[in-house]
């Protein structure tokens, strides 16, 4: 932790995502008005005294909808990024530890997943699960499920020819007791630096789905959704466009400047 | 290395099958009765029927799959439904305006990530550091379609330096081709350069801390000779290589920014097809930028394999 | 970057002096084939290649386009029509009776062809003489010649046709002002003057390009950075922006289609279960629950007419004995709680387009006022077709593209079984009284018919609520001039110019 804190701009990652989980947290107390509140009267209202961010396409207080949005794009990243840490380290552990023809099919699956470009593949889980935010979350899941895969399995390759692991088959130990107490605690610190990559690149997917009408559904927020509508009033009204857009735009580089960060941390050749 | 090849390129073949099964199944995943979906307005029970018999939407999935890789097979991928066209033909409308394209945006990508890369590993936890790491950052943590839309506000629309959006063939009006492509290959590249500035980065960081470099720097050599002349062309092969083999991921890149500069290119061809239902369209060009990125691959481990001997042993 | 400035104005410069007209379309045509085409957007384009037997005009009216002139039989039961004698197509093949036979059966029994409805009541065409062709009817049938002002009054090369069978919608060859010179996918679609065109004196320009950009935001970049004359489909909100620039002008024109919410009253389970499928009385309230007004000028920026009728209320079978409701929330209520439901959950299926999106999301908080809990489920816009069809939705929010006869609005939708019957509404006496109106040709007496129906199906059943007429707002050069603003929302390329 101290090594990832002397790197300044790994700090400010570290600050600035413990400042939008804090956001989330608190969304409801710290939400000026209601981010589901129209007001015909306030539509596209420029910032003010009573709305600090200006309001939206339907009267709603951009600066509430930014704050309650943090919750869904935070757990666009993070929720995502679970469901394909869960799928592709036990698979990949598989292929890797196992060998042979698991091996070999999980492995061409993986390339065949890979060869499919990330966002088509996305788009396509999305819309046939139907538009929302938890099936975008599962579609962004799943799409990036084949990288932790092949990086889990490249790992326990690289493990399990090192000494220790072959002094614990050596002793007699089962093999998920290897896997599990020998292999995984030494491959963890690579698959965490890909999981803080991946979490900004999911929350980008998000944004992405939620502008081709696949992410979050209204009246909900997320900064993906404010986005898309925003877009499309960028020069009558662009405070609903600036926020969501800034917003995205320092989260994500905050989890990009945390995984480069972290790597330089725990890679012993970087440091 | 002859082995070595054989085996990769035996890999080839069954992952090309996961590809197609992949392809098809998601296809047929997709909620929505194709028919109506084209049939739009116009939906009589006889306009379906036509449709359904045509693109074979009433037979068996296994049936159906057999017809499609039959046709791929003999180089036949089938024909678009929505515009009557043989999906080959549009192919090969759309592949020339989606490499130039990608490779507009390889290039930038290489300038600003290769440079960012090496400024952020020589004068590394500077504040110069700092500065090149977001430089090469931001493009990546900006939604595509964001950045794509206030570029066209501001040089298009504000400006008047460069057209909103579309695509001039370079063969009728090259000055009009790269004006009209500049834009969408800078969002494009901007958010790959990232990808290369770590490679380029821990690259660096490696060759730096080498005996090579340490001898280089002993024997008195200028600092800026020993970072550009010795180090950063060490370095730079394995980047260069690699990034320019990891061009596959930029073809993925373009669906969104094709999308919203008007480019009549392979991401654009594929989105409306998802959404039109236009089955045959996104089976085949999905299908082509698969076998792309595969292809690509393959020469990356091969060149990875000439760069890196160790990997022999394996 | 000056240089660069300048190269493009050099190039914007020849592209004046070759006369080029360039229009930015909301959306990629289909295929170009008036037999098989489907959208929209493609009839725009066909407005500059394909001419039709007839054409409306700004009020509506059908006006003769390549026929001279018209007659109906004394028991409306054939139709003949005079042609003109100076329409050559395409490829230079003479345009005449045997043409126009050869196009209708073309239309009628191609296999695929999206036109057969349309033409479901001509029973057989008759050549009369070169000039003359005979449509004759199996009943009398009012919609016939608004029928024939659009695409199955389009007539192409039957030499063409036959050469290229399936195939033609990749080259068309028609009788328009202009013809095909390429299409790339996506990109745009390119069409030159026909020198041999029989109206020559209205062509202004030497060469029309259609390209498609979807993105409203973009395609108006487009026209403002000087890539584009012309878009179709201008955003309400981006008007007030474009007013104060004078280099540009906007148009509007009531549609003569609709925005409607449909509910499923009839077909399959959610009809039954759903408290707003069951009981007209909940419909009726969900109705008074809406502010029209207030509706039309958030989710719509005011560029829409509130309505309650499938035709708009300044239509002339605009049905005045049913006016638009007030709001009304007590009333509502009343209602609700009359029907035993004081707070209905509906769920109102909504296509993840923006508009639709902006008037779901107004509709919630309206009907919230009555005690309505709405849930907006988005669907992907292919998917809501499948699910609307095979009835598994409650409430639906749902445009249609609009025909000029009535009869293209109301039939389709709400007759018994009717192709587009997405709410499964049937009503005996309704549906006789729609096919009584199909075949009366006397505009009083069918009138008269429409306000019967209306008393019905909008006072009392209430199978789709409709709320307003979109605005086709036309955003362009303001050296453009001699557009016509027909509400069918075609761009008609006779008389246009450059100034």
């Amino acid at each position: 932790m101290n090594r990832l804190l002397k790197r300044k701009s790994a700090a400010f990652g570290v600050f600035v995502v413990a400042f939008f989980v804090l956001l989330a947290l608190v969304a409801p107390w710290l939400a000026p008005h209601d981010p589901l509140a129209t007001s015909w009267s306030a539509v596209r209202a420029a910032p003010s005294a009573s709305y600090w961010f200006g309001a939206d396409e339907l009267g709603r207080d951009v600066l509430s909808r930014i704050v309650w949005g943090t919750r869904a794009s935070l757990l666009a990243g993070v929720v995502s990024v679970t469901i394909a840490v869960s799928l592709g380290v036990p698979i990949g552990m598989l292929a890797g530890y196992v060998g042979g023809w698991t091996d070999v099919l999980i492995s061409r699956i993986t390339d065949a997943m890979l060869a499919c470009p990330f966002l088509i593949l996305a788009i396509a889980l999305a819309a046939f699960l139907g538009p929302s935010l938890t099936n975008a979350m599962i579609a962004i899941g799943i799409s990036a499920t084949p990288v932790f895969i092949r990086l889990t399995r490249a790992q326990v390759l690289a493990a399990k020819a090192e000494e220790y692991v072959e002094a614990a088959r050596a002793l007699g130990n089962p093999h998920l007791r290897i896997a599990l107490r020998h292999i995984l605690p030494n491959i963890v610190a690579p698959l965490i630096v890909q999981a803080t990559l991946a979490i900004a690149a999911a929350v980008i997917a998000e944004a992405s789905l939620s502008f081709l009408g696949l992410g979050q559904q209204p009246p909900a927020p997320s900064w993906g959704s404010m986005l898309n509508t925003a877009k499309n009033y960028i020069d009558q009204a662009p405070w609903m466009a600036i926020w969501p857009g800034l917003s995205i735009f320092l989260l994500v580089l905050s989890f990009n400047l945390l995984g480069d960060g972290l790597r330089d941390a725990l890679d012993p050749r970087h440091r | 290395m002859g082995r070595f090849l054989l085996r990769r390129l035996a890999q080839i073949v069954p992952t090309l099958f996961f590809v197609s099964i992949l392809i098809f199944g998601l296809q047929q995943l997709l909620p929505g009765d194709p028919a109506l979906a084209l049939a739009g307005e116009e939906r009589s029970p006889e306009v379906i029927r036509y449709l359904r018999e045509k693109f074979h939407l009433d037979e068996p999935l296994p049936m159906r799959y057999g017809y499609w890789i039959a046709g791929v097979v003999r180089g036949d991928l089938g024909e678009s439904v929505r515009i009557q066209r043989p999906v080959t033909e549009l192919i090969l409308e759309k592949l020339p305006v989606t490499l130039q394209l990608a490779t507009m945006a390889m290039l930038i990508a290489l300038l600003i990530g290769v440079t960012a890369g090496v400024i952020s590993a020589v004068k590394k936890d500077t504040w110069l550091d700092y500065a090149a790491n977001v430089f090469a950052l931001w493009g990546l943590s900006t939604p595509n379609f964001w950045l794509g839309i206030l570029l066209i506000m501001l040089f298009a629309v504000h400006l008047g330096w460069l057209p909103a959006s579309g695509y001039v063939s370079p063969f009728e009006d090259l000055k009009g081709n790269l004006s009209a492509m500049i834009m969408p290959a800078f969002v494009l590249g901007n958010a790959f350069a990232a990808v290369l500035m770590r490679h380029t980065r821990s690259a660096m960081l490696q060759v730096l801390s080498s005996d090579y470099v340490r001898t280089a720097r002993a024997k008195g050599l200028n600092e800026r000779v020993v970072v550009l002349k010795h180090a950063l062309r060490n370095a730079l092969i394995p980047v260069i290589t690699l990034g320019a083999l990891s061009f596959g991921e930029l073809l993925g890149g373009t669906v969104l920014t094709e999308t919203i500069f008007s480019i009549p290119g392979f991401g654009k061809l594929i989105v409306d097809a998802v959404f039109n239902r236009d089955y045959s369209v996104v089976q085949g060009v999905v299908l082509l930028t698969a076998t792309v990125y595969i292809a690509l691959n393959l020469l990356a481990d091969i060149a990875y394999f000439l760069v890196n001997p160790r990997m022999r042993i394996e | 970057m000056r240089k660069l400035a300048f190269v493009i104005a050099l190039f914007a410069m020849t592209a004046n002096a070759q006369t080029t007209l360039r229009i930015g379309l909301a959306e990629d045509p289909d295929i170009l084939d008036p037999t098989m085409a489907r959208t929209f957007v493609g009839r725009i384009v066909f407005a500059g290649l394909c001419d039709k037997l007839f054409d409306l005009d700004e009020k509506l009216n059908v006006v003769p386009q390549l026929a001279t002139s018209y007659k109906w039989s004394a028991d409306n039961k054939s139709l003949e029509i005079k042609l003109r004698n100076d329409v050559t197509f395409h490829d230079g093949e003479k345009m005449d009776a045997e043409a126009v036979k050869f196009n209708l059966e073309r239309h009628k029994t191609m296999p695929g062809s999206t036109r057969r409805g349309d033409l479901a009541p001509v029973a057989s065409v008759e050549v009369v003489d070169p000039l003359t062709v005979r449509l004759n009817l199996s009943s009398p049938f009012a919609p016939m010649l608004t029928v024939l002002t659009d695409r199955a009054g389009m007539m192409v090369s039957p030499k063409a046709a036959q050469a290229a069978g399936e195939k033609f919608g990749a080259r068309p060859v028609c009788s328009g002002p202009f013809r095909f010179v390429e299409r790339i996918a996506q990109d745009r679609i390119v069409l030159e003057r026909y020198p041999g065109y029989w109206n020559k004196g209205q062509i202004h320009f030497d060469r029309v390009v259609y390209q498609p950009i979807i993105d409203s935001t973009v395609r108006l970049a487009n026209l403002r950075s000087g890539q584009l004359d012309f878009i179709e489909r201008l955003a309400g909100s981006d008007v007030a922006g474009l007013k104060s620039d004078s280099r540009f002008k906007v148009a509007r024109i009531v549609e003569i289609g609709y925005q409607g919410i449909y509910f499923n009253v009839g077909k399959g389970e959610p009809g039954q279960s759903s408290p707003a499928g069951r009981d007209p009385r909940v419909r009726e309230a969900f109705e008074l629950s809406l502010d029209r007004a207030a509706l039309v000028k958030v989710a719509m920026d005011g560029e829409a007419v509130p309505g309650n009728q499938w035709v708009a209320p300044n239509n002339r079978y605009y049905a005045k004995n049913v006016p638009i409701p007030k709001r009304d929330v007590a009333k509502a209520k009343a209602l609700l709680a009359a029907a035993g439901v004081p707070n209905p959950t509906v769920t109102m299926m909504t296509p993840t387009e923006s508009a639709a999106q902006r008037i779901a999301q107004v509709v919630q908080a309206m009907a919230k006022d009555a005690g309505f809990d709405i849930k907006i489920q988005s669907t992907e816009f292919a998917s809501s077709l499948a699910l609307g069809d095979k009835g598994q939705y409650e409430a639906y929010v749902l445009a249609w593209s609009g025909r000029a006869d009535p009869d293209g609005n109301l039939q389709i939708h709400l007759g018994c079984k009717a192709a587009l019957n997405y709410p499964g509404y049937c009503n005996a006496g309704v549906d006789e009284l729609i096919n009584k109106a199909r075949t009366t040709l006397d505009p009083e007496q069918r009138a008269k018919l429409y306000e019967q129906i209306a008393a019905q199906v909008i006072a009392k059943d209430r199978p789709i609520v409709f709320i307003f007429h979109r605005h086709w707002l036309w955003a362009h050069s303001a050296k453009l001039s001699g557009l016509r603003t027909v509400p069918d929302g075609l761009v008609r390329v006779q008389g246009l110019k450059m100034n």
